[in-house]
């Protein structure tokens, strides 16, 4: 079970006080209602909340939504909005917390985000608890659109937007070919936005407290704050509030040696020490997770076992990332594993050439960013296991990875 | 008036690796080392559009896009 100590770090936002999920009589008392009938304010104040998707790539909240809501005006089609919660990242438990915990919040940033872009239809796509999300619904007389869940395959791609799309059209859960992107062509067709449910949250609040509310927390080029799945051995997994430009050492415990992995799978390695003193940033969020290695684990054998899940999980549609993925898995295997190595350093890093920005998504593009940060942060072990020897001592598995028939 | 430039765009879910592409536009795609198109992504110039037309449709799996900005 995951805990949260959202009062740590500042005054809890999103996260419900005392970990308790609040019902919608709880949720209005808590917020305040939310107030409907004004989308060019509304689309204003979020431009000046600068407000950016949580999802993992930082997008421009605002601009999302302008987009979407031009591409229904030019081709006559009311635009959908598909909330997305389905947090494929096995290390990620951000959105699922926050369904729980305050699924009102999130129903009320879609209804606004439905408003926003003049859209005609609106779903919720969860992997799990879609039942109790539906009781949530249930609870709400006043929603302007009627929301249904969907719950998509429990695989690492099925939140990306365009299968997500594809799913929700009644179509497999796998990326497709983005030309139209999805916000010009979506679910059946039609401009869609999708937004990860966290981003709906924070939107639910900007619209009943304003931009300068939002902004009161974060720093000027990155305002407000986001949640995040802190991962430290020996304790239990955390989902923690944290304002944009907090250094990451009041996170987490970051000791002179180890290392953390820093946005999720497709995220980066940083030695721990580097690490404390970096500022949360959009840069390397991702998708929120904050993991500390200590000196005693082997960094190479973590990620050996991450890149056989990633590989696993390759929609297997696109020839790059179908050929190179378990190739660079399998050769990431041999470096985990003390002896020679032989050409594989060289062959590691062709492959990673090969699959970057040849898919219809980025899965291969993540996997790169991975590996890449792996061998810069890892120098010191992968000379030792060149040398026929791993400084590692302890071996139990640390990030979790989904058995393989998942 | 901004002149329109063509750029070739795989989409990467239909391409099966045929290879047709790399022999009608070799000054523009090569094979990676599993036959896959490797796009040297500069704007295909204007005495080269129309081959590059009848690669994209020559394309068993229709593959091969161009597309214009």
């Amino acid at each position: 079970m995951t805990t949260t100590y959202a009062d740590v770090l500042m005054p809890p936002r999103l996260l419900a006080p005392g970990g308790a999920p609040a019902d919608f009589s709880t949720h209005e008392q808590r917020y305040g209602p939310v107030s409907y009938g004004d989308p060019a304010q509304l689309l204003e104040t979020v431009a000046q909340s600068g407000l950016t998707g949580r999802g993992g790539a930082a997008f421009a909240t605002y601009r999302k939504l302008v987009s979407v809501a031009d591409a229904g005006r030019r081709t006559g089609r009311a635009p959908v909005v598909v909330a997305n919660g389905a947090e494929g990242e096995p290390a990620s438990r951000k959105d699922k917390t926050l369904l729980h915990l305050s699924p009102h919040l999130v129903l009320d940033g879609l209804q606004l985000a439905a408003e926003a872009v003049g859209a005609g239809e609106a779903y919720l796509a969860v992997e799990a608890g879609g039942s109790y999300l539906e009781a949530a619904l249930a609870e709400r007389r006043r929603d302007p659109l009627s929301v249904k869940v969907v719950r998509v395959p429990r695989r690492f791609l099925s939140g990306q937007s365009s299968a997500l799309t594809s799913y929700v059209s009644g179509g497999p859960a796998l990326p497709q070919y983005q030309r139209p992107p999805v916000r010009e062509r979506g679910v059946h067709r039609a401009p869609t936005l999708v937004q990860n449910v966290e981003t709906l949250a924070h939107l639910a609040l900007i619209a009943r407290y304003g931009a300068d509310w939002f902004r009161a927390a974060g720093t000027p080029s990155e305002p407000g704050s986001a949640l995040c799945t802190v991962h430290v051995p020996g304790r239990e997994v955390r989902v923690v509030e944290a304002p944009f430009g907090m250094r990451l050492g009041r996170l987490l415990p970051l000791g002179p040696t180890g290392a953390v992995l820093i946005g999720g799978y497709h995220g980066t390695w940083i030695p721990a020490a580097e690490a404390a003193q970096l500022p949360l940033t959009t840069a390397y969020l991702g998708a929120g997770v904050l993991a500390s290695l200590p000196a005693d684990h082997c960094g190479l054998a973590e990620t050996a076992r991450v890149l056989r899940y990633l590989a696993l999980q390759s929609a297997g549609q696109c020839g790059p990332c179908l050929n190179g993925l378990p190739r660079i898995a399998t050769a990431f295997q041999t470096l985990a594993t003390p002896g020679p190595q032989g050409t594989t350093r060289t062959d590691i890093a062709r492959w990673s050439g090969l699959v970057e920005g040849r898919g219809a998504c980025h899965h291969p593009d993540g996997t790169t960013r991975l590996v890449r940060s792996a061998l810069t942060t890892f120098t010191t072990e992968l000379d030792a296991h060149a040398a026929g020897f791993c400084t590692a001592t302890v071996r139990t598995p640390l990030l979790p990875v989904p058995d393989d028939r998942s | 008036m901004t002149q329109e430039t063509t750029a070739i765009d795989i989409d990467w879910t239909a391409c099966q690796a045929h290879g047709l592409c790399a022999e009608l536009l070799p000054e523009h795609i090569a094979l990676d080392e599993w036959g896959y198109p490797l796009v040297d992504g500069t704007p295909i110039p204007t005495r080269t559009v129309k081959r590059a037309r009848r690669a994209a449709a020559d394309c068993p799996v229709l593959a091969l896009k161009l597309t214009t900005r």
